[in-house]
């Protein structure tokens, strides 16, 4: 049989600034690079971020983030797709993002992080070389 | 597969919500091992009510399904969503949005919202649509809305995928419209005029009236309801609408046999049964075509008639099983 394992992940706005351009041109991006991006729009929770990550069975994550406020999302989402035993799905994401903020979120196992003026081919080339489809039901 | 089918079936119908989206991504990718489960769930199946929606690009179809989980919880049901947008033909990728209007659901444990991408299938719906639903059925979602690609023509695989198809149009379209009512009123069971907030809300319906009117006395009554999804302005005359077509279906024309299968269930049946055969033939023929370069190259050249090399494939594919 032909199978086709094709990447899925989803593209999300935590918290409530409404800046989704850059969140748009990513997912857009991602789409052209022949991925299948689920979006989930604006103003999302951690909870509904990690919910439809698990019933859309995607193989990474990618919020964006303007507000500032990503010291918490970040690490809020990680958690919730932890509780709902999604924690191999892979976070990453962008925004505005001080530099010296960058560390604590990888610690916090945030996987990558494109700041302002980032290029959707280095993007693009990220995704391609670290997300890989998960297992397999079972 | 590391798990036994059977006992990863069982888990999917009790609920776990987690294996049973992985399912859904094996079923979309053609994973060898899902089959296996399938068979398993397959005899729970047939115990939801599935809803298609279908309708122009843009004209509330996502927003529509919104109001109704909300409508359908509030009594009680459990709601299943299969939403599918296209695959881009440049790039095999796609953007699955419709979820965004249903995002306030996210987290209700009696809702599961899985997007799908048309993966080059045709008719509106990708190739997995069908297996989505039945998991979905099986793990006893009450309701599963299935709401089609926004194509405007051709949505016609609802038909064979829903008992009741729900067609959403907006006012306004005019000649639109006419164009457009050719494939979608004979496959409508329920007409939604959404964006009635709008202006021309009268005209269309009349418009629709109209051309129900053309398909002569003995066709099926089919209602056409008035909706603001927004708001969720006549939302419940829908499913009132709904509820009244299944009762019709059951009395009337879809009378069950002896073994207590309507006429409905067994086309749809016979469609799901037709669409594995037709992909399992489909899949043959790449693969024939693959082992048979040359045969491409004759025909090519007209050293071979297509005819002649067609009779070969199929003798090959069928000597292969
Ligand atoms: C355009 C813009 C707006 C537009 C937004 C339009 C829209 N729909 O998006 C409007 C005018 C509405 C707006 C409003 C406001 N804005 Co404004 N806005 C900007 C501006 C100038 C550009 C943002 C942009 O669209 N860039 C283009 C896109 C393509 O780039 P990007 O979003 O950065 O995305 C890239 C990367 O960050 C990364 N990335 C981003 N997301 C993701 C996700 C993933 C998965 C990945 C892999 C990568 C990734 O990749 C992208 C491609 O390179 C920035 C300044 C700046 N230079 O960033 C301020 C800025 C973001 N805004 C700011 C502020 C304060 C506001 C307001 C609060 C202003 C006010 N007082 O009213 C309001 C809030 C509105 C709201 N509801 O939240 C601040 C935020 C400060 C902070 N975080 O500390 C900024 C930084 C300006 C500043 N220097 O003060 N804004
Ligand atoms: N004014 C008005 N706008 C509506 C109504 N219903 C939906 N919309 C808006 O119409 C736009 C499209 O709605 P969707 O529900 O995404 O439409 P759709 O048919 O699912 O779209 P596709 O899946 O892309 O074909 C959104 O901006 C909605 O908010 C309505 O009753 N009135
Ligand atoms: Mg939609």
């Amino acid at each position: 049989m032909t199978s086709q394992r094709k990447l899925r992940i989803l593209v999300a706005k935590p918290g409530l600034d409404g800046h989704d351009r850059g969140a748009k041109v990513v997912a857009r991006a991602l789409s052209d690079a022949g991925y299948e991006v689920v979006y989930t729009g604006l103003h999302q929770t951690p909870e509904m971020i990690a919910a439809a990550a698990v019933q859309e069975s995607v193989d990474a994550v990618g919020l964006s983030i303007m507000s500032g406020a990503h010291m918490t999302l970040f690490p809020a989402v990680i958690e919730a797709l932890r509780a709902r035993g999604a924690g191999d799905v892979l976070v990453f994401g962008g925004g505005i993002v001080p530099d010296e903020d960058l560390a604590p979120l990888k610690t916090a196992g945030v996987a990558q992080v494109f700041k302002p003026g980032a290029s959707t081919e280095e993007i693009i080339k990220w995704v391609e070389t670290h997300v890989r489809p998960r297992a397999e039901a079972g | 597969m590391a798990n036994d089918p059977a006992e990863l079936a069982e888990r999917i119908a009790s609920g776990d919500v987690r294996a049973a989206a992985r399912l859904m991504r094996d079923l979309d990718d053609i994973r060898p091992g899902a089959i296996a489960v399938m068979k398993h769930l397959y005899p729970r199946t047939g115990r939801g009510f599935v809803l298609g929606i279908t309708g122009n690009p843009g004209a509330g179809k996502s927003t529509v399904v919104d109001a109704l989980i909300s409508l359908y919880r509030a009594a009680g049901k459990r709601v299943g969503v299969v939403a599918v947008d296209p695959t881009s033909p440049f790039s095999g990728g796609a953007i699955l949005g419709d979820r965004i209007r249903m995002q306030r659901h996210a987290t209700d444990e009696g809702v599961f919202i899985r997007s799908l991408a048309t993966r080059g299938h045709l008719g509106g719906l990708s190739r997995s649509t069908g297996e989505v639903v039945a998991v979905l059925d099986a793990m006893g979602y009450d309701v599963v809305i299935v709401e089609t690609v926004g194509v405007g023509q051709d949505e016609v695989d609802v038909v064979s995928q829903a008992e009741c198809a729900v067609v959403v149009t907006v006012p306004g379209m005019g000649d639109e419209i006419q164009a457009i009512k050719a494939g979608i009123l004979e496959i409508a069971d329920v007409l939604v005029v959404n964006k009635s907030d709008r202006e021309g809300a009268d005209r269309a319906v009349r418009d629709l009236f109209a051309m129900l009117e053309l398909r002569g006395h003995d066709a099926a009554p089919v209602e056409i309801v008035r909706t603001v999804a927004t708001s969720g302005k006549g939302i419940d005359e829908l499913a009132h609408a709904i509820d009244r077509f299944r009762e019709r279906g059951i009395h009337a024309s879809d009378v069950p046999n002896a073994g207590g299968i309507t006429p409905r269930r067994r086309r749809r049946a016979q469609a799901t049964l037709r669409e594995l055969v037709v992909d399992r033939l489909r899949r043959a023929t790449d693969g024939a075509l693959a082992a048979r370069p040359e045969l491409v190259d004759e025909v090519a050249a007209r050293t071979t008639d297509p005819y002649t090399a067609a009779d070969e494939l199929v003798r090959a594919i069928t000597a292969s099983k």
